[in-house]
């Protein structure tokens, strides 16, 4: 059945940030459009509360929102892991993310790739990278589509075949025709309303749904029996001795890759200056707070005796729809129509950031690197554009063409894979040691085995073999036919073990290599480059016409 | 992560300060033995999902710290006065 009085709120906010994607052309306007730095990077120019609102609407997408609560509800204390990572990233990523913004605004890199370019003068190192950062964006763009069409099959658009994917559809076009005129402006104005949003709803919910269902305690205890009454024992309110491991690697592997993934990195270097991002470490926390009250919701969820909406397209319970039902069963329904804009604002905003980082990644690393390499500023911006639409016309594809849950295991491997630029990318950023080609065979030897490690990880509810998620028992951790854990049924997360791997084989390769003094190439960057800061004369002038010296 | 080839200081251009060490202690939640028990629970919420929020702000207080602490080294270069012959070389190209 359609609810139509959330409906209309849902349809009214969504004119709302239709109308603001457009305008967002004339926002700040620089130069020109007709520029990476401008289209793609919105004029490196965002101030503190700007790349506030970017960044937080960049990382805590409304998958997350969505899925982040349905781990809870469905797997216990496990899905709490997005707490501590969300800790711990900030001040991890601090002083690397400093450095690569100031050798990025040196020399006008737009993407990661264009960094391990500059810094290897190694052109295929430079396309693993980049073809890793496309691989793992492509499905965490479908992933937002899962999060926008739980909101809408929760309002009652819950059609079979196309017609299904119908309102899905519409809403990717508006976001796809106003990234393509607006650029990163777009999503930059949009995230405004998106949080605000977000915030008061979140606000809402966390104070008025636990008084409702007796408090915490009562909550705490439903979770409880209802994870006691099932058979399985890995689901528990508390930490098994099986997941700790799990929980641990889990939380570091994952701060660890997203702020590998492209997305990310473009709302750092769309940022002014160092102080912008460094403000912003700071203050971005607030969004974990707000995410781990969020999670616990995936407990009021059980309190409240949510039952999970089938997916009539593909005829599956889809615990990802327990928060949207949750908002509709609980509150009223206008109120109930803001939430379900906040969540579906919450993935356009991500969606179109990733878009806009992959155009980038493929006109700078791939088209201009292989296909035309004396594109002109204006082509490569003209190109961008082009492959924003690509990006996204493929992402909704893999929607409607392909189960939703192909796209939820991808976007676990991509977190494996994007992994394996970390020595190429993050490493980099503080020493050249490591050797280009010893750094290439690790990546190789990572994925690889990273690959086949999820291969072996089955998935009994699913009633899969293979590719069942990213947690490996020990037992089945195997190096050409060793077992060095034989009997253990301790989790694992498999990024992590792959890139230890990875590191290894980097570490020895660059030993040997070194050994034999094959070259090294040539590195386009100077040590001063890592720490200039606004107003030097070093930075690259933004939207930078004049011919790239060669590489 | 790559914090100990810091002390490659010269030919990395890499800036040593102390106060960045308490960028290290967030990770002490990562130790899960210590907070995975339901008692002592507060508003009825265990141990384990209420010490964790309590990290929340240990994070912000250690790098609000490194921030501040930090901030007069941000730009000893003065701008468009290079410290050596590579800056010089370096800098005429762009």
């Amino acid at each position: 059945m359609i609810q139509w009085t959330e409906l209309a709120v849902f349809s009214v906010l969504f004119a709302v940030i239709t109308v603001m994607g457009f305008m967002a052309a004339r926002w700040q306007r620089g130069s020109t459009l007709d520029h990476l730095d401008e289209w793609g990077l919105g004029g490196r120019k965002f101030g503190s509360w700007i790349t506030w609102f970017l960044i937080g609407g960049d990382l805590y997408t409304a998958y997350t929102f969505v899925a982040v609560p349905a781990l809870l509800f469905g797997a216990g204390a496990m899905g709490f892991f997005a707490l501590p990572y969300t800790v711990i990233l900030y001040p991890m990523v601090f002083l690397p993310v400093l450095r690569l913004w100031s050798v990025s605004r040196v020399h006008g890199y737009v993407t990661p790739a264009d960094f391990v370019q500059g810094r290897y003068g190694s052109s295929l190192l430079a396309l693993l990278v980049a073809i890793t950062g496309l691989v793992a964006t492509m499905p965490y763009i479908a992933l937002q589509l899962v999060g926008l069409e739980a909101v809408l099959r929760t309002m009652g658009l819950n059609g079979t075949g196309i017609a299904g994917h119908l309102p899905l559809l519409v809403a990717f076009v508006i976001l796809a025709i106003f990234t393509y005129q607006s650029g990163l402006r777009a999503p930059a104005l949009i995230a405004f309303v998106k949080d605000i949003l977000i915030y008061v709803v979140i606000l809402v919910a966390v104070i008025y749904l636990p008084a409702r269902f007796g408090g915490w305690s009562a909550i705490f205890d439903a979770a409880d029996t209802k994870f006691q009454a099932t058979e399985a024992t890995s689901d528990n309110i508390l930490l098994t001795g099986n997941n700790q491991l799990q929980y641990i690697t889990l939380a570091l592997g994952s701060a660890l890759a997203l702020f590998l993934y492209p997305h990310a990195l473009t709302g750092v270097l769309a940022s002014r200056g160092r102080n912008v991002i460094k403000r912003n470490m700071m203050a971005l926390p607030a969004y974990s707070l707000v995410l781990g009250l969020l999670a616990l919701l995936g407990y009021v969820a059980i309190a409240a005796g949510v039952k999970p909406i089938t997916n009539n397209a593909t005829g599956r319970a889809d615990t990802n729809t327990i928060v949207p039902v949750l908002f509709d069963n609980e509150f009223g329904s206008l109120f109930a129509g803001v939430a379900f804009a906040a969540i579906g604002i919450g993935a356009l905003v991500p969606a179109a950031i990733m878009s806009i980082a992959a155009a980038n990644l493929w006109t700078r690393n791939i088209y201009k690197a292989y296909l035309r390499r004396d594109a002109t500023p204006r082509q490569e911006a003209a190109q961008a554009k082009i492959a924003s639409l690509v990006v996204k016309l493929g992402a909704v594809l893999f929607i409607i063409a392909i189960d939703p849950q192909f796209s939820i295991d991808l976007q676990l491997i991509g977190g494996v894979i994007i992994l394996q630029t970390l020595p190429a990318v993050a490493i980099a950023l503080y020493t050249r040691w490591l050797h280009r080609w010893a750094l290439v065979a690790g990546w190789v030897v990572g994925m690889g085995y990273g690959m086949y490690l999820l291969y072996l990880i089955p998935n009994p509810n699913a009633g899969r073999a293979h590719f069942g998620g990213s947690a490996l028992a020990l037992d089945k951790l195997t190096l050409f036919g060793w077992h060095p854990f034989t009997g253990s049924p301790v989790q694992i997360y498999v990024g992590f073990v792959a890139l230890t791997l990875n590191l290894l084989v980097a570490v020895l390769g660059t030993l040997v290599l070194r050994a034999r003094n094959v070259a090294e190439g040539a590195d386009a960057t100077s040590p001063a480059d890592y720490h200039a800061d606004e107003g030097s004369e070093r930075l690259k002038p933004v939207a930078d016409v004049s011919v790239e010296p060669a590489r | 992560m790559s914090k100990t080839s810091r002390l490659r200081h010269d030919q990395e251009g890499l800036r040593w300060n102390a106060w960045n060490l308490l960028l290290l202690v967030p990770f002490l939640m990562l130790v899960t033995p210590w907070f995975n028990a339901i008692e002592p629970t507060l508003f009825g919420m265990p141990f384990f999902y209420w010490s964790q929020f309590a990290w929340v702000p240990v994070g912000v207080a250690c790098v609000a710290i490194v921030y501040v602490r930090t901030r007069d080294e941000s730009s000893p270069l003065a701008p468009g006065a290079p410290t050596d012959v590579d800056d010089l070389d370096e800098g005429a190209g762009r």
